[in-house]
């Protein structure tokens, strides 16, 4: 049980707001000594976990210039102008079609999109833009909301559409884990039992979009009328 | 013999992160230019050294890295960005041509993810196989860094400029999913998940096939939400509950349990501050001051999706 202690630190230093980085530091050294560890050896594990995982920050390291430059040359104010000329373009819509690209593509296997190279640069400032274009000037509520959701379909889509590809983590750690324990279970099998859920997903999602679309009229009452607003 | 290493992507971010320190270290008015350069320069040691320093030594550079994000020293500088009708002039210069290198990130991953593994002649590879995708990804970024200098008739200076304004935006929380990993990494070696998967499993009475299910789908939601990552839960939760219980007790199918299972893990993904790649970063990325305003969003689909899977696996894993 004592071995549950950085799990309560993680949450008592969530909750008081300390510094994120000085709570997964704590709770990591409070769990490493609990279960016995020496100071270097914990030394050693951050070191090396830290060093492994170093792609999950590597896309979005190489991504900063070109996005940021991109930025400075107007690709969100080119983005809102494109998406301005659609008439069925929604807040909701752009995000769920975004949503729709990234589950299809990365269920075969391709791995386009990620909030660095797509969403704050291109899916958040178009959502935002075709709200503009429904309702004029969006409320602050409504811009933390669209970006929020912009956010929530790259993950639904990445999730929920990587299981059904075979040759990916998911699949070849479940896979591999039941090699492990002599077991012999078939990727097919594993990939195919991932649709019902992909499509859940995806109706969830659906389902939240057209909420968010009602929310962002609800909270622009004045203008009702679409071509007063623009 | 592989030519091209996915460390050398490592050390090209590395080199990346000491150009934008050294523009942030030479900004007089920047309120914490030196903490805030010696961090990103630790970081882009840690990048650059991690297969040659040993690793109790890049923990303890993780150490000052938290200890001067968490003395304040990591700080924006004076707003970089510049004016709206700037952005407005260039994006009219540019028309279209703006999204070419932005086009380019994607399909270079695509076109490299497919070609570039199988590049070889005898033993020499032209890149590590098994790394193929992060290594396209990373040309990608690279070539379309080119093409935007080359579209836009920008300078070294603006891409450091533009490049530093967004990591600055980020800030110490780029390096928060690097932490967590490394947390779950030690939750994992000190043995928190037995720990987790024995509690679940005398609390609730499995000897009930859906109870087993129910015990299951939680298990993996929870423990993923304290570890911020389904793949570490997954032998965990399956091995303490799933396989004793609905395979081997009650005669599951393996292949819908652990497909679901896992499935039921990314649930719990949607819902941790534990997963800072998928929830902290996109919301300082998109300049959210509420920090869990993605996870908000998310609840609501977290919890129908995963109420939809327990009820999947209970029709589903017993029948097939």
């Amino acid at each position: 049980m004592i071995k549950l202690i950085g799990v309560a630190i993680i949450a008592a230093g969530f909750a008081l707001r300390v510094n994120t980085l000085l709570v997964v530091l704590a709770a990591g050294l409070a769990t490493g000594f609990a279960a016995g560890f020496s100071l270097d050896e914990i030394m050693v594990m951050i070191g090396k976990y830290f060093a492994d995982n170093r792609a999950m920050t590597l896309p979005i390291v190489l991504m900063l210039p070109v996005v940021g430059l991109l930025e400075r040359y107007g690709l969100k104010e080119r983005a809102e102008v494109l998406i301005r000329r659609s008439k069925a373009a929604t807040a909701g819509r752009v995000i769920l079609l975004y949503t729709a690209v990234r589950q299809v593509s990365i269920s075969l296997g391709v791995n386009i999109g990620g909030h660095a190279s797509a969403v704050r640069p291109l899916v958040a400032p178009m959502a935002e833009a075709a709200a503009r274009g429904r309702v004029g000037e969006l409320s602050a509520t409504s811009i933390v909301q669209i970006r929020a959701h912009a956010a929530a379909g790259e993950n639904i889509g990445n999730f929920f559409g990587e299981d059904i590809f075979i040759a990916v983590g998911a699949i070849l750690l479940m896979k591999g884990f039941f090699e492990a324990q002599g077991m012999n279970v078939s990727v097919w099998m594993m990939a195919l039992w991932g649709i019902p859920t992909a499509l859940i997903a995806f109706a969830a999602m659906w389902w939240r979009c057209r909420l968010l679309d009602q929310r962002i009229e609800r909270a622009a009452p004045a203008v009702k009328n679409r071509g007063g607003a623009r | 013999m592989k030519l091209i290493t996915v460390e050398a992507c490592y050390a090209i971010a590395g080199l990346y992160l000491f150009v934008l320190a050294a523009r942030i270290a030479g900004e007089r008015e920047h309120p914490r230019r030196w903490g805030s350069a010696l961090f990103w320069v630790l970081l882009g040691v840690s990048f650059i050294g991690a297969k040659v320093l040993a690793p109790n030594v890049i923990g303890y550079l993780v150490v000052v890295m938290v200890l001067i994000a968490a003395s304040g020293q990591v700080a924006c500088g004076p707003s970089l960005e510049v004016s709206r009708e700037e952005r407005l002039q260039d994006a009219e210069r540019l028309k279209n041509r703006v999204f070419w290198p932005a086009v380019l990130i994607p399909s270079t991953a695509v076109l490299g993810t497919l070609i570039l593994g199988e590049l070889h002649v005898g033993d020499v590879w032209l890149v590590e196989s098994k790394q193929v995708t992060l290594i396209a990804l990373s040309l990608g970024g690279i070539l379309a860094l080119i093409a935007a200098m080359r579209t836009t008739g920008a300078s070294v200076h603006v891409a450091s400029r533009e490049g530093s304004r967004l990591l600055q935006t980020l800030g110490w929380s780029l390096i928060l999913p690097q932490m967590l990993a490394a947390l779950g990494g030690i939750f994992a070696k000190a043995g928190v998940g037995e720990v987790v998967a024995g509690l679940v499993a005398q609390a609730v009475p499995t000897s009930l096939p859906w109870v087993a299910v129910v015990a299951y789908c939680g298990g993996m939601a929870l423990f993923t939400m304290v570890m911020g990552n389904a793949f570490a839960a997954f032998a965990v939760i399956t091995g303490g509950i799933g396989l004793p219980f609905i395979v081997k007790l009650h005669g599951g199918n393996p292949a819908i349990m652990a497909s679901i299972g896992m499935l039921s893990g990314y649930c719990g993904t949607l819902l941790t501050p534990m997963a800072a790649n998928f929830n902290l970063v996109p919301a300082m990325l998109l300049e959210l001051d509420d920090k869990h305003a993605v996870i908000k969003a998310q609840v609501p689909l977290a919890v129908v999706i995963f109420v939809a899977n327990v009820i999947l696996m209970m029709t589903l894993v017993y029948r097939f």
